[in-house]
């Protein structure tokens, strides 16, 4: 009796209870699991046989299409050949080869900076970068809405954290006005948030955190290759690229790899290289990867045509879905996302189900992941989603959303 | 400000937030008493830093477990 007590109490997994049952409550109602989908084939940038079933893939974040672009194939077969599966090692020691430079200078020429970092993740580095740069005494001021990445880069580092209401330039400034005067500061703010698909004020917010004396860092992962004349972002778009100190992005979405990096125009920024644990203490990115990530980059400089349909598609899909009568994260489109707000868990998951039965895939989004506890269905577009592959969307969901009862 | 004014400030604060109207005591829990989640936490130190015109940075909000130790927190950073 005394040993099952003591395991009992000693099991380290039972903070993770509520969790466990409010997903077996949700998988004995008969639903297929969400978060357990497995894509036996993968036929295009759009195209998956997921669970048995040929699917649209309206969930991907492969926002240019780039996964099967021929170019980029050839370029990261060719590498696999010349270098080999993996450098077996980090940059600073036997992990830097001829790619990863190469990958580097495609960033620079991508962005017109002055320096470039890879990263093996976009994870690692928001992580690497912000705790790093941000130690004891120094102060972060970032959007409550945050990523992820951002908040355990912050977990990570030692500063003094103050963050203030999703894209709230009165909050922001306010904020800065009291941080104590002689400490340092860094904003953080992203291009795009991920779970609204919403846009931040970049062009106001940018400049007050430059009047307060703070070092602005602005994560683009869902705005690179796609928003901005050149697809640089949310900060090209609005003008303050210029003003901007430290810029975060990954290869996971429209570079169609994986990846992460940060670009500077910091005089001293290549001390990152050296102080930057998430970079130094784990294995560099393997040279097939870096070269399909170049390819693509530099591909993606001249994908204004690209761009503008991907534009007309999320344009449609958002106005189609208001039209059907749902309700949305944003009011107008902002980007390639699109989420859609469901009433609870539940109904999201049955409607994610009825969806992925009419054979489309899109994200299920849940708390914590999503502001305010909201539950989502999170479509993001792709440029090589055809203007009938969207009107076929827009059938899929009404059907689903029908037999659901949601609208 | 003394501790005793802050207290009363503070008092004034809560209140649309304590949606159960739990009677706050020093010793009122505000994740277990008063259940706010992280959204609450949010817009009540919003409202505590623009009323005293302070900082609540997540670090100093990590050790803030009821009410007594906010009103003694406010009261040092204040002072500080």
């Amino acid at each position: 009796m005394n040993e099952v007590t003591s395991a009992e109490t000693g099991d380290l997994f039972s903070k993770f209870d509520d969790l466990i049952n409010t997903r077996e409550t949700l998988l004995s109602s008969g639903i297929e699991d969400p978060y357990n989908l497995v894509m036996e084939k993968v036929l295009s940038p759009t195209r998956a046989v997921c669970n048995g079933r040929d699917t649209i893939l309206l969930g991907t974040y492969n926002y240019m299409g780039m996964t099967f672009d021929p170019d980029v194939i050839e370029a990261g077969k060719d590498a696999l050949d010349k270098f080999g599966s993996g450098t077996t090692g980090s940059r600073v020691l036997n992990g830097t080869y001829q790619g990863h430079k190469d990958c580097e200078d495609a960033l620079i020429e991508f962005y017109g900076m002055d320096h470039a970092m890879v990263f093996a993740t976009g994870y690692q580095a928001n992580l690497g970068i912000i705790s790093t740069i941000a130690g004891k005494g120094d102060y972060v001021v970032l959007d409550i809405d945050s990523h992820a990445s951002i908040w355990d880069g912050c977990a990570m580092g030692n500063a003094e954290i103050v963050p203030f209401k999703h894209n709230d330039v009165e909050a922001m400034e306010k904020r800065l006005k009291r941080i104590p005067e002689g400490a340092k500061t860094l904003v953080v703010l992203e291009g795009v948030y991920s779970m609204l698909g919403d846009v931040a004020p970049l062009k106001e917010m940018v400049r007050i955190a430059k009047e307060h004396g703070a070092m602005v860092l602005v994560d683009e992962a869902h705005s690179m290759g796609f928003i901005g004349e050149n697809g640089r972002g949310v900060c090209e778009e609005q003008g303050v690229m210029d003003d901007c100190d430290f810029i975060i992005g990954t290869f996971s979405k429209s570079v169609g790899t994986v990846g992460g990096f940060c670009v500077s125009n910091h005089p001293k920024f290549e001390i990152m290289r050296l102080v930057c644990r998430p970079y130094v203490f784990t294995a560099s990115l393997p040279p097939s990867v870096v070269a399909t990530a170049a390819t693509s980059i530099r591909k993606l400089q001249h994908g204004s045509n690209k761009r503008a349909h991907l534009w007309e598609n999320s344009k449609r899909l958002h106005s189609g879905l208001l039209d059907l009568g749902f309700s949305l994260g944003t009011e107008t489109p902002q980007s390639a996302i699109v989420a859609v707000i469901m009433p609870d868990l539940t109904q999201g998951a049955m409607m994610w189900e009825a969806l992925l039965k009419e054979g489309l895939y899109v994200n299920l989004a849940r708390p914590p992941a999503t502001p305010a506890n909201m539950t989502l269905l999170r479509c993001s577009l792709c440029a090589e989603h055809s203007a009938e592959e969207v009107e076929t969307i827009l059938g899929m969901f009404e059907r689903a959303g029908k037999k659901i009862g949601i609208i | 400000m003394d501790r005793a004014s802050i207290d009363e400030t503070i008092r004034n604060l809560i209140e649309p937030f304590n949606k159960k109207g739990v009677a706050i005591t020093d010793a009122v829990t505000f994740a277990n008493d008063l259940e706010f989640d992280s959204l609450t936490v949010m817009d009540f130190v919003a409202a505590i830093e623009d009323e005293f015109d302070i900082i609540i940075s997540m670090n100093q909000q990590a050790e803030i477990e009821n009410f007594g130790q906010l009103i003694d927190a406010v009261l040092k950073i204040q002072s500080a």
